[in-house]
């Protein structure tokens, strides 16, 4: 992860954002990244990924007539569905009626490429909202990215199926280098620990797989935040009701540090 | 770079081709009973070189050049279709004993008995190539992930069971270790990596005894105790 980000590059740099477990914060973190990298001046599009079970929608409390699904069907266009979002990105939203799109088909996997080749050279980033969990249609659509970032909290839970994430990753896409977020820490350095951990148990258990070795780079971490449970339930960006909080500038150095 | 200009095609009839129609005749080529130097003979000469430079010699497989771009095309076929495909490679067990104890004749008689193994065992679909001395390789397309080691098992058997003549009346045996690694579903891997992966595991085949088949483990989901004690240690020592 250290390419530049210029509005001149022909092709816009790609990030899946993935978790092993659900409910850890990865469709609030993609939201709020989406808008620190507009606030950077980016051009930043979030492609609701997560087919299934999508829920980008009610972060951003959008609900819009026209979603991926009406892409699919070729009810619409694809510029008639990608609107804009508050915090100055562009979303996609799979919406519901995708139930039947969470099976992973020759069809589902052409459609996800078309659109991703057709969007890729309009914007500086592309986010891939995707599901949680190591389901074909999850990890198809980590696939479609360049890089991918790992969100999860302290919890046990969450770091057992982050671990198992990240290993399917770096032996079956055979990645060299994810990114890890460390959500709700308890105090500073928190995800720093659980990172150099992760790193130790991935490099004994896939330690002996072919080509360079594997990397777990920290790319930031999310101190618990009273303000982010306020963001969520009024279900408004963190980052356009609390800028100054702790968790907002900590989204804010993730995207920094993308994007640098 | 003028368009306008009108192409100037070659006149067959100029073309040196006197090294490379030796070179045919030598390999036994036959070429089309048509009117040299027309269109369809200049073809047939390119296709039987074509065909000549992708392929070995001594056993008449894939090449290691053709056998590349084989790969190539089968990780954009995975890569797209998520189908599986088996790349085995594999290596004649101290088989310079063989050139040392039997003669360099008799080596060559041997590395065409397996080649000649390997075309009979695999489907018409797949391709077998010699990649070096006495090392071949195999790509089986469309490999069902639960039948890797069985398709292994039966070439690694079949040819520790064939006899090889290498002089009238003089049989011998041969055995064969065997590596093999599935492509990346869904993703654009490189046939580099792909043959080192299954490199890997001939050499452990090599490591753990010879005349043995060892696939690469399949990526798993699932974690184990000992991963699970690993990845907690630090976190609940740090708790107390």
């Amino acid at each position: 992860m250290n390419s530049t980000a210029s509005s001149a590059r022909a092709s816009a740099r790609t990030l899946a954002v993935t978790s092993g477990k659900g409910g850890v914060g990865k469709t609030f973190v993609t939201a709020n990244l989406a808008a620190a990298l507009a606030g950077l001046g980016l051009k930043v599009l979030v492609l609701d990924a997560d087919l299934g079970l999508a829920n980008l929608d009610v972060v951003l409390n959008l609900y819009p007539k026209l979603t991926l699904h009406d892409v699919f069907t070729e009810r619409c266009t694809l510029d008639e569905a990608i609107l804009p979002a508050p915090g100055g990105f562009s979303v996609l939203l799979a919406g519901s009626g995708m139930v039947e799109y969470s099976r992973l088909t020759p069809e589902v996997r052409d459609k996800l490429l078309q659109i991703l080749e057709v969007v890729k050279p309009r914007y500086d980033w592309v986010l891939l909202d995707t599901g949680a969990g190591i389901s074909d249609v999850v990890l198809y659509s980590i696939s479609l990215a360049a890089d991918v970032l790992v969100v999860a909290t302290p919890e046990p839970t969450s770091l057992t199926d982050a671990y198992a994430t990240i290993k399917v990753l770096a032996t079956q896409q055979e990645r060299r280098s994810i990114g890890l977020l460390v959500n709700q820490i308890g105090r500073p350095g928190e995800g720093r620990v659980i990172c150099t951990q992760l790193q130790n148990v991935l490099q004994r258990f896939i330690g002996g797989m072919p080509g360079p070795g594997f990397q777990l780079h920290l790319l930031g971490e999310v101190r618990t935040d009273p303000s982010v449970r306020q963001a969520v339930l009024k279900r408004q960006l963190l980052l356009e009701n609390y800028p100054g909080s702790d968790a907002a500038q900590a989204i804010k150095a993730l995207a920094l540090k993308l994007a640098s | 770079m003028n368009r306008s200009t009108p192409t100037a095609f070659v006149d067959a009839r100029s073309l040196r081709l006197d090294q490379a129609l030796q070179l045919l005749q030598q390999a036994g080529a036959s070429l089309p009973d048509v009117e040299p130097y027309s269109l369809l003979w200049v073809q047939a000469v390119v296709d039987a070189l074509c065909d000549l430079s992708s392929k070995d010699a001594l056993t008449g497989l894939y090449n290691r050049r053709s056998f590349e771009m084989t790969m190539a095309r089968e990780i954009d076929r995975v890569a797209r279709s998520g189908e599986p495909a088996l790349l085995l490679t594999l290596d004649i067990d101290h088989f310079k004993s063989v050139n040392d104890n039997y003669g360099h004749y008799a080596g060559d008689q041997v590395i065409q008995a397996v080649a000649e193994c390997l075309n009979h065992v695999v489907r018409p679909m797949d391709t077998v190539a010699r990649v070096g001395g006495e090392e071949f390789a195999v790509i089986l397309p469309n490999c069902a992930v639960a039948f890797g080691a069985a398709v292994a098992e039966r070439v690694r058997a079949k040819v520790a069971s064939e006899r090889i003549e290498v002089a009238p009346g003089q049989h011998l045996s041969v055995t064969v270790s065997l590596g093999g690694a599935f492509a990346p579903q869904w993703v654009r891997s490189s046939s580099l990596l792909w043959m080192e992966r299954s490199d890997r595991q001939l050499y452990r085949a090599k490591t753990e005894g010879r005349n043995r088949v060892c696939l690469e483990p399949l990526a798993d989901s699932v974690v184990s105790a000992e991963e699970k004690g690993m990845l907690f240690a630090l976190t609940q020592q740090d708790d107390e």
